[in-house]
């Protein structure tokens, strides 16, 4: 059994457990750390931010490449700052409208593509002729899944008549689906709590190679 | 002497090397063709040449075969030379000079721009339908009815109400309708004076929260109950943020949770914490790997396409309610398409459109 000398060791041990803390209830010790948490996240995001998105792709073409086109975002930017200036608050408006526009335009067609055209095209079912009975079961139920999850998310019929069958199957398909995505989280959680307890027994306490 | 007058007649044909435009691209790649006319040889290397700077750009181990050689400038002019060792031969072949095209258009996507066409007309057909005054009916969503009923209940319990917008920017659809749901809950909320707290990560959404928060109060004539500290900047860490907001749903022991819009893995922290509580809660998201995490721990969720359709429903602002139907009528159309062709598919006809 050897415990860590390492300060940092130390720390990062009891961090880990004043945020453990909370399963019991909230308190000072959770406290501490959820605020030591949030304040190191935001001073480093700012730092982040800064070192690899502000100064390399702004500041540092405009004022020392002088590239001239770099001063629209140079306003762009500016103009969100003016929310805090009541009288020119209505600026931000400009940002807000580019961002939007040229959000929409990149992403709609790729979402037509992404989303709609390739979905549609594994939906399909294929000819069953020199395919596995296996696999064509298979793109069966893909086939009614996706009917009828589509058809669950229709909006302009009541889920009555015709349409209730259809779509408790479809609710069905949902729920197994959310099932096994539950599980696989789940699972990987697990092996996320795992590495912390192998980090406490571990590196701070020096448990695990005494036991073994 | 007859192997080189081979080689020579291969290189004059150009089927050695053959370098052709890529279509529909920026003008930045070039497809090289090539067909080594050795059975058996030991290395072959393809060199970029540009002015003077040639450049191997790769090794070849088949006899034939073509790759693209990206990341090219339309404005540049290439030349390609294929180098062939054998024995103690040496072969050079190269080709002209060559410049890719840029396209303005991607004629590919021509297909693709037909049913955006489709699905923007069915959206104007609706509006118009809209605009002349005539009802459309909308199925009702369980999780949409109990808003009004998780104010109240804050209301009565003399709590404050949590309003979580996501932890996505506003480029996420699922932000915006968080942000739309979020107006209709600060209305409600501000007519039975309950306060409303919104932790946002994002600084741009943050900003536009305050926004709306403010704006709502103003709409129900009470700008009085508006304050600046229940919109805040909590932090950009996703696990500084989940943090923050479950030791403020301890603290201010808030009695409606509402978690509306793009969530990642904090969602089950968030909500698990919220569940303990004991508030009720109503989440909404498009995340698929998420939804089951609030499906378990909340009492309401609405999921996928029920967040954006909650404007409408919220609203029911005749010109929302048209573009639902627009998509409810594009949905039927992608069945039908897709019925149809599996229906000719099981037959042995394969149709693509052009997208498939």
């Amino acid at each position: 059994m050897h415990i860590s000398h390492d300060p940092w060791v130390w720390l990062a041990a009891i961090l880990t457990l004043a945020i453990f803390s909370f399963l019991y209830k909230d308190n000072p010790f959770f406290k501490m750390a959820e605020h030591i948490f949030v304040g190191v996240a935001t001073g480093y995001g700012f730092v982040y931010t800064w070192n690899n998105g502000i100064y390399p792709n702004l500041l540092k073409p405009l004022f020392v490449e002088h590239k001239l086109l770099f001063i629209i975002p140079f306003i762009l930017g500016l103009m969100y700052l003016a929310v805090v200036v009541p009288k020119f608050s209505y600026f931000i408006r400009w940002p807000f409208a580019f961002l939007l526009g040229v959000g929409s335009g990149l992403s709609i067609p790729l979402a037509f593509k992404a989303s709609l055209v390739e979905q549609i095209k594994y939906t399909i079912l294929p000819n069953p002729h020199g395919m596995s009975i296996g696999l064509f079961i298979n793109a069966l139920l893909i086939f009614i899944g996706v009917i009828t999850v589509v058809l669950y998310f229709y909006f302009s019929t009541p889920h009555e008549g015709v349409m209730k069958p259809i779509t408790k199957t479809g609710i069905v398909f949902l729920m197994v689906g959310f099932g096994a995505s539950f599980g696989y989280t789940v699972m990987a959680r697990f092996s996320l709590l795992v590495g912390r307890f192998e980090f406490l027994l571990g590196k701070w306490l020096g448990l695990l190679s005494w036991l073994r | 002497m007859v192997l080189k007058l081979i080689l020579l007649l291969f290189a004059l044909k150009g089927e050695v090397l053959n370098i052709k435009d890529v279509p529909n691209d920026d003008g930045s790649k070039l497809r090289i063709e090539y067909a080594i006319p050795f059975a058996v040889f030991d290395s072959a290397f393809i060199y970029r040449i540009e002015g003077k700077k040639s450049v191997k750009i790769d090794r070849l181990i088949h006899n034939e075969g073509a790759f693209i050689d990206d990341g090219l400038s339309y404005k540049g002019h290439y030349k390609y030379k294929l180098v062939i060792y054998s024995d103690t031969l040496q072969k050079v072949f190269e080709s002209g000079l060559v410049s890719p095209k840029a396209s303005w258009f991607d004629t590919s996507q021509f297909p693709l721009f037909l049913v955006v066409l489709l699905y923007t007309g069915l959206l104007l057909f609706y509006i118009q339908h809209a605009r002349s005054g005539k009802s459309m009916y909308l199925r009702p969503i369980a999780g949409l009815q109990a808003l009004d009923e998780a104010v109240g209940r804050a209301t009565e319990m003399g709590r404050p109400i949590l309003y979580v917008p996501g932890l996505s920017s506003l480029s996420d659809v699922a932000t915006i309708a968080a942000l739309n749901i979020l107006s209709h809950i600060t209305k409600k909320a501000g007519e039975y004076e309950t306060k409303i707290l919104v932790p946002v990560r994002d600084p741009i959404v943050y900003t536009i929260a305050r926004e709306i928060v403010k704006e709502s109060y103003y709409s129900i004539g009470r700008p009085d109950l508006y304050s600046e500290d229940d919109v805040f900047f909590a932090t950009d860490s996703q696990f500084g943020y989940a943090a923050h907001v479950s030791g403020t749903m301890i603290r201010e022991k808030t009695a409606t949770n509402f978690f509306m819009g793009m969530f990642y893995a904090e969602s089950l922290i968030l909500s698990e914490t919220g569940a303990s509580t004991g508030a009720i809660q109503i989440a909404g998201t498009d995340a698929v790997t998420q939804l089951p995490f609030f499906i378990v721990t909340c009492d309401y969720t609405l999921m996928g396409e029920e967040l954006y359709a909650a404007s409408a429903y919220l609203s029911k602002d005749p010109m929302l309610t048209a573009t639902l139907k627009g998509q409810d009528a594009m949905k039927l159309i992608i069945l039908l398409v897709v019925g149809i062709l599996s229906v000719l598919n099981l037959f042995g006809i394969h149709i693509t459109l052009g997208l498939f």
